[in-house]
């Protein structure tokens, strides 16, 4: 992965910045041109909050080769409120003790090391509260 | 808009294949298709193909396989909807053979994916995920599909057995069809001790790697009829899209572009699911069946899985569903896959089906439902025969 793919997608994954629109107050993230739900094109930067409720998880054992090293692991949807969900590895838990509807917080964290160009990439991870 | 009627299939048999190249697994059912139309040229082509880019390092395809297949100068195209591809080949073929734009089209599908590693092949098929949001972070396609099987789970209270059940009832139909990848039955005891890909989903309840094509014929009704084949029309087609990320949609327990597309398909057919009498559906994943049948309209949301059980989508069932094995069992090369679905709705349609998985009821008219990537985009089609 060359390191200007992961930079540019960093003010999102660094900081969970998303835009909310001007006109119909939908919050888009990554950040769009264009409103999804009413055509507007003017959108207020916002960041995002810090926890959500987790809608879905697995547990993947078969993975791709930049995540062998972390399988098992836990891949979930949370739902942040406000019509955002994100998609995430759910981290430092015991996985058979996910549940639906969980609280977590999002955490800034390694998501994973590409060899071949040397690179780290960061991202935010699902917390389970409880922990 | 004329009248378009599909005039020949081509398949060829399904598997991991050594001895097949890209072009020769798609010249070999691109000639059983000519040869089963009976047709003396073609006016163009259309190839639906996801990733061959990826897969085998080959790209420009229309005009590689058009020379393969000896039509010189031929216009050849390539489409990409990810596991979609075929069944917009199917639909852009129908579409400019409908606009009188030209008289005899070829749709057809090819995907040659085993000349590379299985974790090369995991990275080729998630291209049709988001990169950014869904495989960054590690999801793979079993993941995206378990996680709508969780959400559908604690939604409707769908059950492992129900899950079982989807590969149990492909596979006893796959174990009939000559062109099928894995033949062989299943029990649910097998499926349920199949290692853990994505939980809950185990290998068993996900489609295989394969190297595949098809290939089907579409011409007018009235050159149709010239060439004394079986009148099976195309009445209906849908397309619609959907966001790509699974997390960017409203409800992940259903379909939206499944339901979209179907809606236009009956629309432009002036049918409903009730005129249906079978049905080809995506079943990349046991989960995928359930939801698409519910995404249809041929069971309320949460009652599919039970019907499964019921066995009311089997062969002799009220609603046979994937009566070719479907991609769990006859195999799912991606970009062939939605021309596949539509060689078993034309065979079924002539009564044509081997091995004794013909249905018996003289099925008038059949569906094909084909999706890409996790519901990002859907075909849908509905033949009549006349």
């Amino acid at each position: 992965m060359f390191p200007s793919r992961i930079w540019r997608e960093s003010k999102h994954r660094y900081r969970l910045e998303a835009g909310k629109c001007k006109k119909c107050g939908k919050i888009v993230f990554p950040y769009r041109l264009i409103c999804p739900e009413c055509g507007d094109r003017e959108f207020e930067k916002i960041i995002l909050p810090d926890t959500g409720k987790l809608m879905s998880y697995t547990v993947i054992r078969v993975a791709p080769s930049q995540f062998t090293d972390q399988a098992p692991y836990a891949v979930g949807i949370a739902d942040l409120g406000d019509g955002v969900k994100l998609l995430a590895q759910i981290a430092d838990c015991d996985v058979e003790k996910i549940k639906v509807g969980m609280d977590v917080r999002i955490e800034f964290r390694r998501i994973q090391t590409d060899a071949h160009h040397g690179v780290l990439s960061y991202g935010y991870k699902f917390v389970p509260k409880w922990y | 808009m004329r009248d378009v009627a599909v005039v020949g299939v081509g398949i060829n048999k399904f598997g991991e294949l050594w001895n097949h190249s890209l072009r020769d697994l798609y010249v070999e059912a691109a000639l059983a298709a000519i040869d089963n139309a009976g047709v003396d040229h073609l006016d163009s082509m259309t190839i639906g193909c996801m990733t061959s880019g990826l897969f085998v390092g080959q790209e420009h395809l229309g005009s590689l396989l058009a020379d393969y297949l000896g039509q010189k100068n031929l216009a050849a195209s390539r489409v990409e909807s990810a596991c979609a591809s075929g069944g917009l080949a199917f639909r852009n073929a129908y579409i400019e053979v409908a606009s009188g734009m030209s008289d005899i089209v070829m749709a057809g599908g090819v995907e040659k994916m085993t000349d590379i590693s299985g974790d090369g092949a995991t990275y080729a098929l998630a291209a049709a995920a988001d990169q950014e949001y869904e495989v960054f972070h590690g999801a793979t396609f079993p993941g995206l599909y378990a996680l709508m099987a969780v959400a559908h789970m604690e939604k409707y209270g769908t059950t492992r057995e129900m899950l079982s059940a989807v590969a149990v009832k492909n596979h006893h139909n796959g174990a009939m069809n000559p062109y099928a990848q894995y033949p062989f039955e299943v029990t649910r005891e097998t499926v349920e001790s199949s290692v853990m890909v994505a939980s809950p989903l185990r290998i068993l309840d996900c489609s295989p790697i394969t190297d595949g094509a098809a290939a089907v014929i579409l011409t007018t009704v009235d050159i149709a009829k010239k060439l004394g084949k079986p009148i099976i029309k195309v009445i209906g087609s849908g397309h619609a899209t959907d966001a790509i990320a699974l997390h960017s949609r409203d409800d992940i327990t259903t379909l939206n572009a499944t339901t979209e597309a179907a809606a236009q398909a009956f629309k432009m057919a002036g049918k409903t699911i009730k005129d249906v009498d079978f049905a080809e559906v995506h079943d990349c994943f046991t989960i995928a069946e359930i939801v698409v049948m519910e995404s249809l309209g041929l069971y309320p949301p949460g009652k599919a899985g039970e019907a499964v059980v019921k066995g009311e989508t089997a062969l002799e069932g009220s609603f046979p569903i994937n009566t070719s094995g479907g991609l769990k069992s006859k195999g799912h090369p991606v970009g062939a896959t939605g021309v596949a679905q539509i060689v078993e709705l034309v065979k079924q349609l002539r009564g044509e089906a081997e091995n004794g998985r013909q249905l018996t009821n003289s099925p008038k008219i059949g569906m094909a439902q084909n999706m890409g990537g996790s519901g990002g985009s859907t075909l849908v089609h509905i033949l009549e025969v006349a």
